[in-house]
């Protein structure tokens, strides 16, 4: 029997073997990989396809015994869904969602991590463990908390803003300052995750770069642009991604804070799916799925472009 | 390898290697403007640090107020008078040990499954070359980015006509095949040395025991990591569980706690608050125990 030479400096993952064995190898494989396979391809990649198909047919909900029975209808759903004004202000509010989202929780993560990396920090841990306890947490059960601090009345925010003056407004109901609530709310939840990851990433760049740098003159400015940066930059990129495919589809605060309102303020375009297919317009409901799955890919590919390492 | 996931300086709250140093010419200055420094950082985390935890501190402090104090204007942060009424009414009247009972279990079997089978078919991409096997990995690549919104329709479908909503299996079974889950495992398979995996062969183990014996142990952090992370996200999971789970008694913890907050006007703020507790407690209490390990794995999740 041909035993394969063991040999230190061999660190390739894969290698030939004879027949028999490479044969008997591969029944083993499928037996590792079978039970998630069959899984992965009933409820992941057949709900894939079937999303796709979906969104050209008018199922509804009383189709639901018979799903293939439904009428093909080529791209109505979608006509259908973009002349829609509710779809439309609910894409109006996701990228107003995560256009200010995004580089907020993005920013504020960054300045965090820079604070944490100093080396004058007096309690890290305490400080990541703090930061990042909110992303644990479920937003429903959140939720109800942040409805306190935004009461009008007793709620913790506008007591505070009492104290420097200011009367807060009615967060919620009012259509102008219910997203940016909902904005901050999610900042708040997520930006302890990105603190963690960007704080890997700067303790990944050797600090002799920095003493270099001062050395030659360079102030704390210069320095964050031409070292801090670059070499974050599959860091920032791999937060950016991840962060667009969640804020993308922003659902559970609407839906526990305001529920879709004031006047449809908060109505996300994930929201807007769920409110379509609770009507039983399951057709249209896929349509927009995969509208926003679109997003997600082309919000990603962007990111890639713009963030990737310029050779 | 107890540590191969450790980022540097999670243990030690202190100054790490190659910091800025301390000693040398102009010491006592160098210092004196240093501890200035420090404390006007330490002081702005700190802030920081009381607008992250300070929201679920006054969430637990809350769930033990009587409702008059929770509306009182300004609001307390630690409570006048003590009462536990708002637990042993969510207890009692909420039906809420069926809901943390159906949490418990969705999230256990999840965990257990999803980490079991992501580790299976991860060492079969990683170590053995199988017909298929770019096939499979392409698949799961694929369907890293594809969202639960874009998919809940069709699976309610699918669940539906297998006779399935309504059932702990519903809640179950799609969460079991995890790409994240198979990603990372795969990732991590591979730094396991192929000489061990030889070794076991040449003593004449077969695949399971392979698997089962040497690589499984040798990927005891990448285990716990996922184990982790699967058991938060399912703790927290709220889209899938608020469409197939129909009646009261299938509810998990989100579930119920965002119908009853929502569902009704007139609501008291005391049992809505130590709901929230109820869902929030143990999530916090698992993070706050393994939280090294959370931690450094997130921080690896992000570089690998």
């Amino acid at each position: 029997m041909a035993t394969p030479v063991i040999d230190g400096s061999r660190r390739t993952p894969v290698r030939r073997e004879p027949g028999a064995r490479r044969r008997r190898r591969g029944w083993a494989a499928w037996g590792f990989a079978l039970p998630f396979t069959v899984l992965f391809a009933v409820f992941l990649v057949l709900p894939v396809v079937s999303s796709l198909y979906m969104s050209f047919t008018d199922m509804r909900g009383a189709d639901l015994r018979d799903p293939l029975a439904v009428e093909f209808v080529g791209f109505d759903n979608f006509a259908t869904v973009l002349a829609d004004d509710k779809f439309r202000q609910a894409i109006g509010n996701t990228i107003y969602f995560v256009g200010v989202a995004m580089p907020l929780t993005l920013a504020l993560a960054l300045f965090l991590a820079a604070l944490l990396n100093s080396g004058l920090v007096w309690f890290r841990s305490v400080f990541r463990v703090g930061f990042y306890a909110p992303f644990v947490t479920s937003i429903v059960a959140v939720a109800v908390v942040w409805r306190f601090l935004l009461q009008p009345e007793f709620g913790a925010v506008n007591s505070m803003l009492g104290l420097v003056g200011i009367d807060g407004p009615n967060w919620l109901t009012d259509t102008t300052w219910a997203m940016p609530a909902l904005i901050v709310m999610a900042t708040w939840r997520n930006v302890g995750y990105y603190v963690i990851i960007l704080l890997a990433g700067l303790q990944g760049i050797p600090r002799d770069l920095y003493e270099a740098a001062s050395l030659d003159g360079a102030g704390a400015v210069k320095k964050f642009r031409s070292i801090t940066v670059p070499l974050l930059r599959p860091t920032l990129l791999f937060c950016a991604v991840i962060m667009g495919i969640g804020y993308l589809q922003f659902f559970e605060e609407p839906f526990v804070m305001t529920q879709g309102g004031p006047l449809g303020a908060t109505t996300s375009v994930a929201y807007e799916i769920f409110n379509q297919f609770g009507f039983g317009k399951y057709g249209v409901a896929a349509a927009m799925s995969y509208l926003l799955f679109i997003a997600i890919v082309v919000l990603s590919l962007v990111q890639f472009r713009l963030l990737r390492s310029k050779a | 390898m107890t540590t191969p996931l450790a980022a540097p300086g999670t243990a030690a709250p202190v100054v790490p290697d190659g910091s800025p140093p301390r000693h040398g010419r102009g010491r006592r200055r160098l210092t004196g403007r240093l501890t200035g420094k420090a404390a006007l950082l330490n002081l702005a985390l700190f802030v920081g640090l009381a607008a992250s935890i300070g929201p679920l501190l006054w969430m637990v402090t809350s769930s033990v107020k009587p409702e008059g104090e929770i509306r009182q204007f300004p609001p307390t942060l630690l409570p006048d008078e003590v009462t536990f009424s708002n637990y042993t009414d969510l207890f009692s009247r909420l039906n809420f040990p069926q809901f943390f009972w159906n949490s418990t279990v969705v999230a256990v079997v999840v965990t257990a499954g999803a980490v079991l089978f992501s580790a299976m078919v991860g060492y079969a991409l990683a170590k053995i070359d199988f017909p298929g096997r770019k096939l499979l990995f392409g698949l799961v690549l694929a369907t890293l980015m594809v969202p639960g919104v874009v998919t809940f329709v069709p699976l309610f479908v699918l669940v539906a006509n297998l006779g399935l909503i309504n059932t702990y299996a519903a809640l179950i079974l799609p969460f079991l095949a995890a790409p994240f889950g198979v990603f990372l495992m795969r990732q991590f398979m591979m730094d396991v040395p192929d000489e061990l995996l030889d070794a076991a062969r040449v003593d004449g183990a077969g695949e399971f025991r392979t698997f089962f014996r040497i690589v499984l142990p040798q990927t005891r952090p990448a285990l716990a990591t996922l184990a982790i992370l699967t058991f938060l996200g399912s703790w927290n999971n709220f889209l899938w569980p608020l469409v197939a789970a129909q009646s009261a008694d299938m509810y998990t913890l989100p579930v119920a706690l965002a119908l009853y907050t929502t569902g009704q006007n007139t609501v008291r703020y005391g049992l809505m608050v130590a709901g929230a507790t109820v869902v929030v407690a143990p999530i916090l209490a698992v993070f706050l125990a393994l939280q090294r390990h959370i931690v450094q794995g997130v921080a690896t999740t992000g570089l690998k």
